[in-house]
């Protein structure tokens, strides 16, 4: 008779099953179209663009450039291309940012602003849920489809490396490389979508996620990618071209004698009149007793590099969809 | 024999079920926002099956009680359990209650057909074919945008996507808010049939007191963050008289829990806690009360109160804080 009294909850409830994931992936893409197909007239704009440039690249490259040191070379090769292509390579930069501005901060900035939240939030779906399927699929559509971009961009730039006129490592070329331009493009999504949930509104979440994301990007070139392992030390003038090289000093007689900046050395190769000799000024020291020091990352730290890069910029965008979700389910209307 | 006991506990299931469920229960219910209250002490227990009317001033803290009911806000004290004991806001309780906000939001670029669609994806249960039909019989159009329906029609819409959820529990905040007299009627009827036909139990907020009238047999006013009243129409009305006499005599009156004093010119009008059967005092009138008086009493005394006690769900004995007078 225990039974009769039970408060009761209702059998169907008993055996309650959620509502089954995959059906926010017509939700999202009925919501989102409009901003993937603006993602991907930029990128597909974009590649359209590298395709048929890249040809011209690949041809002039594979005509002019037998060797790459030649005068031929120089003028049909690189006097043609260069500034195009240096060009692009500033203005590739935006694309992550555009990415995450656009299709990432009004997720959930639009649906708080207008009102729609206490639509969606409060379906069957379930709210966490909803907002953690919309952002995995968001996310993981956008750093596929920067992936595949950047293979593109690798290929057309190619030739250019080929010929040493752009070094791997290169601040403007290694970001947009095959992993990194993927995690960044993640980062900037995952951003947007934390300023949107935090902002609640859709402009002011644009553009906090872009100045977000460009301290972030200035920062990592600047300052914390030639940490990612220990830079090596060299005293060999003969470094290759594709190293990158952090920083150089001098010594004499083992001790420290200036840097490769300043009056110091600008006084040093004046004593020396290093600056009439056929000498760079590292050679011109040398010979008059100093050792020239280099600390640099080798060419062939490049892969490592870019996986050390997309790896915690995975991690950071974890992070900040983790922080998304934890604030749509505390969230306090 | 075995079948014939399983029937019945069954039915007695369901009988337990339906009657004597809570559809939203709250313990010492309180939210806060920055320094100020929005709600606070709401002890409530509202029983399934009922049309139940949410009534008070703007900023009485009705539409923060709903949202917390339906999980879109969290307590900042207390609790609330929805559906006979789910907390608010779970899986559970979001599958069985369907909300209808304030305003009601819809996605506005989307069709009306893209709505239906996204919120059966959304959604374990969904009638499209009973949505398609009301849709067509309100005249409108599937492929139309959400964003370009008029006002009427797409407070029509929230409530058709909301229904075809087969809720047991629909919760609207200010429906009507933004509707013309025609549009609130249809509005309204679609609520009442839903209520008579599916069962469904309804709790709406409203601050305009007419159209409630019509409409429930569950009255919940509050004010000023606080719970003033609960109970059943039936039960409220039946427990309160309207006394009329001589306004000299008012201020000795003090048999019975006065609510509300009203004085015009020589007589004085008070709304007492009694019923049909107390005496009258010579000299003195008693009259029933209507919902929009008893309500209006109410609302111009935050401070009194008529609630059922802790034990809830049943009739218990009314208690009452201290009235003030306000003359006209």
């Amino acid at each position: 008779m225990t039974a009769l009294t039970t408060p009761a909850r209702p059998e169907e409830d008993a055996g309650l099953r959620p509502v089954p994931w995959r059906r926010m992936a017509w939700v999202t893409w009925r919501q989102h179209r409009a901003a993937l197909a603006g993602v991907a007239a930029l990128l597909g704009a974009l590649a359209v663009y590298l395709w048929l440039t890249g040809l011209q690249i690949h041809h002039a490259y594979a005509t002019a450039c037998h060797p790459a040191s030649s005068l031929a070379c120089n003028i049909n090769f690189a006097g043609r291309y260069a500034i195009s292509v240096n060009i692009l390579r500033v203005l590739l930069q935006a694309v992550p940012a555009l990415v995450g501005a656009f299709a990432g901060a009004p997720v959930l900035a639009r649906e708080l602003e207008t009102g729609t939240f206490r639509f969606a939030w409060t379906q069957g779906f379930g709210r966490w849920r909803w907002t953690l399927a919309k952002l995995v699929l968001l996310s993981v559509v956008v750093a596929a489809a920067a992936a595949v971009f950047s293979v593109l961009f690798s290929w057309y730039l190619q030739p250019f490396s080929a010929a040493g006129y752009s070094i791997p490592f290169a601040t403007d070329v290694f970001d947009l490389r095959e992993v990194a331009f993927a995690g960044w493009t993640l980062a900037a999504f995952a951003i947007g979508a934390l300023a949107g949930m935090l902002i609640r509104r859709t402009v002011p979440a644009i553009g906090a996620t872009l100045a977000v994301y460009a301290g972030l990007a200035l920062a990592t070139a600047l300052w914390l990618r030639q940490h990612y392992l220990t830079p090596l030390l060299t005293t060999k003038l003969n470094l290759p071209a594709s190293a990158w090289i952090i920083n150089q000093w001098y010594t004499r007689d083992g001790k420290f004698a200036f840097p490769a900046r300043g009056s110091q050395i600008i006084n040093a190769l004046q004593q020396y009149s290093c600056n009439s000799s056929q000498l760079s000024p590292p050679q011109c020291l040398t010979q008059h007793g100093y050792t020239w020091w280099a600390s640099y990352q080798p060419g062939s730290r490049f892969w490592p590099f870019q996986w050390i890069e997309g790896g915690w910029l995975l991690a950071l965008s974890v992070l900040l969809i983790a922080a998304t979700l934890w604030l749509v389910r505390r969230r306090a209307t | 024999m075995n079948m014939n006991m399983n029937m019945n506990m069954n039915m007695n299931m369901n009988m337990n079920m339906n009657m004597n469920m809570n559809i939203i229960e709250t313990s010492g219910l309180g939210k806060r926002y920055g320094s100020t209250w929005a709600l606070r002490e709401c002890s409530l227990a509202v029983p399934a099956g009922h049309v139940a009317a949410l009534i008070g001033p703007n900023g009485a803290g009705k539409t923060t009680l709903l949202n917390l009911a339906v999980g879109l806000a969290a307590p900042t004290a207390g609790g609330v359990t929805v559906l006979g004991g789910w907390p608010a806001g779970s899986l559970a309780a979001l599958d069985g209650i369907a909300f209808v906000a304030q305003d009601t939001p819809l996605y506005r670029n989307l069709s009306v057909a893209d709505m239906l669609h996204l919120t059966r994806n959304l959604n374990r249960r969904f009638d499209q074919a009973s949505a398609e039909a009301r849709l067509a019989e309100l005249g409108i159009p599937p492929k139309r945008k959400a964003g370009k329906l008029s006002g009427g029609q797409q407070a029509q819409l929230a409530l058709t996507l909301a229904l075809a959820r087969r809720p047991r529990l629909l919760v609207l905040d200010e429906p009507m808010a933004m509707l013309d007299p025609i549009a609130r009627h249809d509005f309204m009827a679609t609520v009442l049939t839903a209520a008579a036909d599916d069962g469904v139990s309804v709790v709406l907020s409203s601050h305009v007191l007419a159209e409630l009238e019509r409409v429930a047999d569950y009255l919940i006013m509050m004010s000023r963050g606080r719970v003033q009243v609960a109970g059943e129409v039936d039960e409220l009305l039946a427990s309160h008289r309207v006394l009329t006499g001589p306004a000299g005599e008012a201020d000795r009156y003090a048999e019975r829990p006065v609510v509300h004093v009203r004085r015009g010119g020589a007589q004085a009008h008070l709304l007492v806690r009694a019923s049909a059967d107390d005496p009258v005092p010579p000299g003195w009138e008693a009259h029933p009360v209507g919902l929009e008086e008893l309500a209006l009493a109410y609302l111009r005394e935050p401070g009194a109160a008529a609630l059922p006690g802790p034990a809830r769900g049943r009739t218990l004995p009314l208690e009452t804080g201290q009235p003030s007078e306000v003359t006209q």
